[in-house]
């Protein structure tokens, strides 16, 4: 296998120019600085988008605001969907995958280093055309800037009439842009986990987070490559005169949903899977247990997998599919709860009895493992048809995906920030302002999405821009902006922390939390050939059989 | 190896992971697949839809012998891939361009067939949604196709100048993947747009 060593330079070397050191990462194709480089890159636009929720929040805290114009709303609400799917969620979570998966199965790098770097760079290519639209998306028609149709684009609102000028161009070809990065990513960490694990790491003793990476970059593949399609056929409209998604020549509207919620739904799942590894990592190692019924774990996630793929229509109950699909798609959505539930349980059964270390990544892991439940059963809700006909495109489906995609995505996302941060960065964080960030994050969070499911039951539209008073939904819009302030602040802290600790941390040494992965048995940070020796495995937890030889894991498994 | 009268440890011969390659190539052709999905389910769903003529049974007629061109290019490229595994070089060469002809031969073709449709038949991208799906669907196949040519032709040029040998196998063979695919993907168009949709 090519594991040959790369010939970077140590980072630590006498100091060398700015200049030199910077060409080094935009040059770099070590699969650690490439994964930090997305990493950093996500947090960027996770403070950019962020300050568009807030515009959006502050233009709803009270009845008939004129903080912003209804353009400009439209606006943030498209910009707010698309660079929190696109260019937050999957760039942190592929950043991930890259630094970790390679130290995990014991390799050197990527299968493919050049290839992540073009993935990366073309990804970050992609996220700098989505906001150059803020510039250069007016055209010639002086027809407003940033795209404003939504994150999912409906037709015919992406067509030429209803969109002048190029903001909707700029939207098409970011994303079809970032598809190919992510894409490349994903044939890369494939590759990576079937080719290039370490002597005995058989699939069944893989890290589970190599297992459910794995899982994801499949269904990453499977569900961004039907994205790439519709937005070719949309540019075909749009610039050679097209009729797909052209209802006045007998297109259709409807087929559009499909094809982009063939991409959207599985692309949830692309982005929780990633988080389920997270929290696979994070909850044995605090709880000092082995992870509970791995196998079952691994069958869970690629059951998730398969079913994701048939559940894309749940999002069109009321375009009026008829009696067939709709059954169908209430069953295999209801159906898709059953493995999460298992790994649900299987996290609980991992930390019962276990040694319990209340540490900030375990509390953030914790509160997922809450939240996450709630956002499932909301979800059921929403499965059954006539329960969605009340309450599709209501505030409800808004509470109910951000509370998968805050309360359980970003939440195990924060604590792999604090899990792996001694390893990135070699030092530890600052516990005393982790706990500030968890408590404050907590509340903001609480404060926002339980409180926003109310207004939805009371019939609030999602998108609108204001509203009367005297609806009922004044006091609930008022609790949910005050609670964005907390998140904000939250995620302030989180931010200097890091920032803090990255230059004046306390040493963090190999493996500050007697963890058990092969990434902890390497410097941290690693060296750019990770491992001075390619490790060999017996089990499960290569470590723990290092540090107690007299009672090794292979005895067991 | 058991034959061997060296003990080799039985770990030692057992740790053998897939090919980077091969398994790049089918991440690839998964992601091409979906890709290809998206545009015949379009076609299929617009089958009969469009509101204004020329309809493919007034002005399609199938490629029989250019599809023959393309399927025996499948073949051809086998031949070469074997012949380069064995070390034949120069058998390899010429199988190699005999089916960059054949792809040649099958471009050339769609390129007639489509100038055709439109100078004769009036039937453009924007006439209807039979064009539209049409052009689309053929299009994206035709541009697989190109791609496919490029990079064939990247493998020919290095080996006039001497560079590709034995070694190349194994990365020759990965290449031929791809072409395999790209032959695949004219049968389901054929059957979609020739003989289900006329």
């Amino acid at each position: 296998m090519s594991t040959e060593s790369m010939t970077l330079p140590m980072s630590d070397a006498a100091p060398r120019p700015l200049v030199e050191r910077l060409h080094e990462w935009v040059t770099t194709v070590d699969h650690k600085r490439l994964g930090i480089l997305y990493i950093l890159y996500a947090l960027v636009f996770l403070m950019v988008s962020g300050v568009e929720a807030t515009i959006m929040r502050i233009q709803l805290i009270r009845p008939n605001n004129h903080f912003v114009s209804p353009q400009v709303f439209n606006r943030m609400f498209t910009m707010h969907g698309t660079t929190m799917i696109f260019f937050v969620a999957m760039t942190v979570l592929l950043g991930f995958a890259n630094y970790l998966v390679p130290l995990m199965i014991g390799a050197r790098d990527m299968a493919y280093p050049r290839l992540n770097a073009f993935s990366f760079w073309i990804t970050a290519f992609a996220g700098l055309l989505l906001y150059f639209s803020f510039i250069g998306g007016d055209g010639l028609y002086g027809a407003g800037n940033a795209p404003d149709v939504g994150w999912f684009a409906y037709a015919p609102l992406t067509s030429l009439t209803f969109s002048r000028g190029h903001s909707t161009d700029f939207w098409i070809v970011s994303l079809l842009l970032s598809g190919f990065g992510s894409v490349g990513t994903a044939i890369n960490i494939i590759a990576t986990v079937l080719c290039m694990r370490c002597r005995g790491m058989t699939l069944g003793k893989m890290p589970l987070f190599a297992w459910l990476n794995l899982t994801m970059a499949g269904l990453l593949i499977l569900a961004v490559s039907p994205l790439t399609a519709a937005q070719v056929m949309l540019l075909i409209d749009r610039y050679l005169g097209g009729h797909f998604f052209d209802t006045q020549a007998g297109g259709s509207a409807v087929i559009w949903m499909h094809f982009f919620w063939i991409f959207g739904h599985p692309e949830v799942y692309v982005l929780v899977i990633p988080a389920f590894a997270f929290a696979s990592e994070i909850i044995p190692v605090f709880s000092r247990k082995a992870i509970f019924g791995y196998p079952v774990m691994v069958a869970a996630t690629v059951c998730i997998g398969f079913i994701s793929m048939s559940v894309w229509a749940h999002h069109m109950f009321t375009v009026g599919m008829g009696p067939a699909g709709n059954t169908f798609f209430v069953l295999s959505t209801m159906a898709i709860a059953v493995p999460t539930g298992i790994k649900i349980f299987n996290w609980l059964a991992t930390i019962w009895g276990g040694e319990i270390h209340f540490e900030t990544p375990m509390l953030f892991c914790l509160a997922f493992l809450f939240q996450f439940l709630i956002a499932g059963l909301t979800g059921v809700m929403l499965s059954v048809a006539p329960f969605d006909w009340q309450l599709s495109a209501s505030y409800f489906v808004v509470a109910h995906f951000h509370y998968v995609i805050v309360g359980g995505i970003l939440f195990t996302l924060f604590g792999a920030f604090y899990y792996w941060f001694p390893k990135m960065s070699g030092r530890m964080y600052n516990e005393k302002l982790g706990k500030v960030h968890f408590w404050l994050f907590l509340i903001g969070f609480h404060l926002t999405f339980d409180f926003m499911h109310i207004p939805g039951m009371l019939g609030m539209p999602r998108r609108i821009y204001t509203y009367e008073p005297g609806r009922g939904w004044d006091i609930w819009n008022l609790i949910v902006t005050v609670g964005v302030f907390f998140q904000a602040a939250g995620v302030l802290v989180f931010a200097g922390n890091l920032l803090w600790s990255c230059f004046r941390g306390r040493l963090a040494g190999n493996d500050p939390w007697n963890a058990w992965t092969l990434e902890w048995s390497t410097a941290s940070p690693p060296p750019a050939y990770n491992f001075a020796v390619l490790p060999e495995v017996k089990s499960r937890r290569p470590l723990w059989d290092l540090k107690h030889p007299e009672d090794p894991d292979w005895h067991y498994e | 190896m058991s034959a061997s009268t060296v003990t080799i440890p039985e770990d030692a011969i057992r740790w053998e992971l897939p090919s980077r390659g091969r398994v790049a190539m089918y991440g690839l052709i998964s992601a091409e697949s979906a890709i290809f999905t998206i545009f015949v389910v379009a076609y299929l769903f617009y089958m009969g839809k469009s509101l204004t003529g020329p309809r493919p049974e007034d002005v399609l007629h199938a490629p029989v012998l250019l599809s023959i061109c393309l399927l025996s290019s499948s073949l051809t490229i086998q031949f070469a891939v074997a012949a380069l595994s064995t070390g034949k070089v120069r058998a390899f060469s010429l199988w190699w361009l005999l089916t960059i002809v054949l792809g040649v031969v099958f471009l050339g073709g769609t390129a007639r067939e489509w100038r055709h449709l439109i100078y004769g038949e009036g039937l453009t991208l924007q006439r209807n949604l039979f064009g539209t799906t049409y052009y689309s669907l053929v299009g994206l196949h035709a541009f697989h196709v190109t791609v496919g040519l490029l990079a064939l032709s990247a493998v020919s040029l290095f080996t006039f100048r001497g560079q590709v040998s034995q070694q190349h196998a194994e990365r020759v063979e990965v290449l031929s993947m791809y072409w395999h695919f790209v032959d695949v993907v004219w049968v389901v168009v054929f059957t979609v747009v020739y003989v289900v949709g006329r």
